[in-house]
C-alpha cells in the first residue's frame, strides 16, 4: 500500500504547491498530458500524487481514501465535523492565504462590531418579520463563530458564487466571504466588521487520520517528515 | 452517552409502557407528523436548528424538517383548534443531526406529556412534575429544578431603559452574553474601544450626512432603520448606568443553589429589595407547596436559579429534569413551562403551557443495567 499524497488539480494551488514540495528535495509531476489527474514524487518510494479538486481533498480526507492532502485550511474546518478528529495538521504551507470575514454594507454606519450586528438583528426581525440574511458558503464555520459571540436572529442563505452581489440583489443583509485584499467588497459598497475575523485561512497540508497507516505508508511519511523537517503526527 | 442501548424492541416496549402510563393518567392521545414545515421551527429557533435538525428540500413545499422535537407540531395543533384546556400524551421518533464525532443518538424515541391549563400554573406544573417523578422513581434519578420566570421578572423590573431591558432578555438564554451586557449596562466594564470610535463618529454629524458620505445605500434595511439606531446608540451612551445595587441583587439571584426551601429563603429575601420578583417568587412558593401536597419531598428538592438557561429558548417558568448517575448521558427526562411560546404559534390566541419528555431509550439501559 503507497502513500497517497491529494494535492490540487489547478492554478496557482497547484503550482505553489508543487513549489513547496520542490524546494524541499522532493519534486511533484504530474505524469503524462496535463489532463491526467494523476503523478509521481520524484525522490520519494512508495508514494503516489492523486490530483484533486481542492474542495474534494477534506472528503477524501475524511474517507481516508488519501493519506495526505493540501488544501485551505478554511475547508477543512468547515466541511468536516470535528475537523481534528479527523485530520492531522502537518504543515501550513505559507501560500493561499485568505480571510474568512463577515461584512455588512458602508452605509450601515450604525455598525462596527459583531454586538452592532446583534442588535441590528433583533431590530431587523421585528420590522421585517424575517430573521436578517447572511449569504455564505461556509455555513459551520459562520455558525459556530456566530454561537460563539452569542450573536442571534440571524440566518444563513446559501450563496454558490457571487457572494458580495448578495446584499445589492436583496438576497441577503449581510455576508460571510473569503477576502484577501478586500477590494471586491469595497467595490460592492461593502465593509469589514472589526471583529469579524471568522477565520484566518492557508494552504494547510493535512494527514487523515481514518486512512491505512500500514507499515509501508508509514515508511514513507516518515521519509517524508524528515525530508521536510516537519514533525511526525501521532496516528492510530 | 448510554455504553450500548437495549434493542429497539426493547425501547419501543419501554416506551409504550411510558406512554400507556400517561394514558392512564386521562391525557388525550396525539400524532405528529415526522416531515414538519421546516419555517415555523426555523422562525422560532433560529440558525441553532438547522445545525441540529435535518433539512431536507421538497418539491411542493419547500423546506421540510425531520421533527426534532413535538413540542412546536403539538402547541401549533393545540392553538390551531380552539386552544381549549387539555391534556395531551405522544410518543415517536425525533431527529437531532450530530455535529460532533461520538455516541450521541441522531435518531431516538421519545414519550411527551403537554398540559394546557388556565387553572393556577402551580398546580399544572406539580402535577407534571409528580407524575414523571412517579414513572421514574424506580430509576433513582437526580432531578433538577430552577424557574426563568423569576429571572425574566427580575430582567423586567430593572430600573433602566426598555431598550437595554429588551437587550437582556433576548440573552438570557446565553449565560456568557448575558453577563457581558449587564456588565456593561451596570458600568462594571467599560465601554470597548470599538463602541467609544464610534460613537465618537456618529456625534460629529447627522446620521443622514454620514450615510450620505458613506456610499451609495444598499440592501432591505432602510436608511429610516440606520439612522434611528444611530440615534439610540448616542442615547444609551448617555442613559445611567443600571444602579450597583440592581446588578449586585442580579448577581445574587443568579447564583441562588440548594435545596428548595434554603433556595425560597434566600429568593424571599432578595425579593425585599427587588420587589418585581415577588410575584414569581410567590408562584415557587406555590408550586412547593402544589408539590408537597402531591407527595414530593420538597425539602430535598434541588433548585438552581440558572437552570434551563442553556437549553431551546422556550421555557418561560418552572424548569425541570431527571438525570441518571452516568458520565455523558443527556437528560433522562426534561421539561417546563412555556407560555410564551403558545401566543408566538397560536396567532392571537394563547394559553399557558407545560410539559416535558422522557427517553425511553436511557430509561430502558437504567432498567437493564441499574
Amino acid at each position: 500500500m503507497t502513500l497517497k499524497i491529494g494535492v490540487p488539480s489547478k492554478g496557482r494551488l497547484m503550482d505553489k504547491t508543487f513549489a513547496w514540495f520542490g524546494a524541499r528535495g522532493l519534486k511533484m509531476r504530474q505524469s503524462g498530458s496535463e489532463r491526467e489527474y494523476s503523478g509521481s514524487i520524484g525522490g520519494l518510494d512508495g508514494a503516489e500524487l492523486l490530483l484533486l479538486s481542492a474542495g474534494e481533498i477534506p472528503r477524501e480526507l475524511s474517507a481516508g481514501r488519501i493519506h495526505l492532502g493540501v488544501t485551505g485550511s478554511d475547508l477543512v474546518r468547515d466541511r468536516l465535523a470535528d475537523w481534528d478528529m479527523q485530520v492531522a495538521e502537518l504543515a501550513r504551507m505559507g501560500f493561499g492565504q485568505a480571510d474568512l470575514i463577515i461584512a455588512v454594507p458602508a452605509v450601515w454606519i450604525d455598525v462596527d462590531t459583531l454586538d452592532d450586528l446583534d442588535a441590528v438583528a433583533a431590530a431587523f426581525r421585528a420590522v421585517h418579520g424575517h430573521r436578517l440574511r447572511i449569504a455564505t458558503k461556509y455555513h459551520r464555520l459562520v455558525r459556530d463563530f456566530l454561537a460563539d459571540r452569542g450573536v442571534a436572529d440571524y440566518q444563513l442563505v446559501d450563496s454558490l458564487g457571487a457572494t458580495e452581489g448578495s446584499v445589492k440583489n436583496l438576497t441577503a443583509e449581510a455576508i460571510a466571504d473569503i477576502t484577501s485584499t478586500g477590494e471586491t467588497l469595497r467595490a460592492n459598497h461593502l465593509k469589514t466588521l472589526s471583529d469579524g475575523l471568522v477565520h484566518r485561512s492557508e494552504a494547510t497540508l493535512y494527514a487523515a487520520r481514518a486512512a491505512d497507516w500500514t507499515a509501508a505508508a508509514r515508511a514513507a511519511l516518515a521519509d517524508l517528515a524528515q525530508r521536510t523537517g516537519l514533525a511526525l503526527p501521532v496516528l492510530p | 452517552m448510554p455504553d450500548r442501548l437495549p434493542d429497539r424492541a426493547t425501547i419501543r416496549a419501554e416506551a409504550d409502557r411510558l406512554y400507556a402510563a400517561l394514558l392512564d393518567s386521562g391525557a388525550q392521545p396525539v400524532e405528529a407528523d415526522i416531515l414538519l414545515p421546516a419555517g415555523a421551527l426555523l422562525d422560532l429557533y433560529g440558525e441553532d436548528i438547522r445545525a441540529r435538525a435535518y433539512v431536507t428540500r421538497d418539491p411542493i413545499r419547500g423546506e421540510m424538517m425531520l421533527r426534532p422535537d413535538f413540542t412546536v407540531p403539538v402547541v401549533q395543533m393545540h392553538m390551531a383548534h380552539g386552544a381549549e384546556p387539555t391534556r395531551y400524551c405522544y410518543r415517536g421518533e425525533v431527529f437531532r443531526k450530530q455535529d460532533h464525532i461520538g455516541a450521541r443518538a441522531s435518531e431516538y424515541l421519545q414519550v411527551g406529556y403537554e398540559v394546557f391549563a388556565r387553572e393556577t400554573p402551580a398546580t399544572a406544573d406539580a402535577g407534571v412534575f409528580a407524575l414523571f417523578h412517579r414513572l421514574l422513581a424506580p430509576l433513582n434519578l437526580r432531578p433538577a429544578t430552577g424557574d426563568m420566570g423569576i429571572l425574566l421578572a427580575a430582567v423586567r423590573g430593572l430600573n433602566t431603559t426598555e431598550r437595554r431591558k429588551a437587550a437582556l432578555l433576548r440573552h438570557v438564554w446565553r449565560p456568557a452574553r448575558f453577563r457581558a451586557l449587564l456588565d456593561r449596562f451596570a458600568g462594571r466594564t467599560a465601554l470597548p474601544q470599538a463602541r467609544l470610535r464610534l460613537l465618537d463618529r456618529l456625534g460629529s454629524a447627522s446620521p443622514e450626512a454620514l450615510m450620505q458620505a458613506a456610499g451609495p445605500f444598499i440592501g432591505l434595511r432602510s436608511p429610516e432603520e440606520v439612522a434611528a439606531r444611530a440615534r439610540s446608540l448616542i442615547e444609551d451612551s448617555i442613559a445611567p448606568p443600571v444602579s450597583p445595587r440592581e446588578a449586585a441583587l442580579l448577581d445574587s439571584l443568579l447564583a441562588v443553589s440548594g435545596t428548595a426551601p434554603q433556595a425560597l429563603a434566600r429568593l424571599e429575601d432578595i425579593a425585599a429589595s427587588l420587589p418585581s420578583i415577588a410575584p414569581a417568587v410567590g408562584r415557587f412558593s406555590d408550586r412547593l407547596s402544589a408539590l408537597a401536597a402531591l407527595g414530593i419531598d420538597t425539602a430535598a428538592l434541588p433548585f438552581q436559579a440558572g437552570h434551563g438557561r442553556s437549553t431551546l429558548e422556550y421555557y418561560d417558568g418552572f424548569v425541570f429534569s431527571f438525570h441518571a448517575d452516568r458520565p455523558g448521558w443527556p437528560p433522562v427526562a426534561s421539561g417546563g413551562r412555556y407560555d410564551a411560546l403558545t401566543a408566538v404559534l397560536g396567532q392571537g390566541r394563547s394559553i399557558p403551557a407545560v410539559g416535558g419528555v422522557i427517553r425511553p431509550g436511557l430509561v430502558a439501559a437504567l432498567r437493564a443495567a441499574p
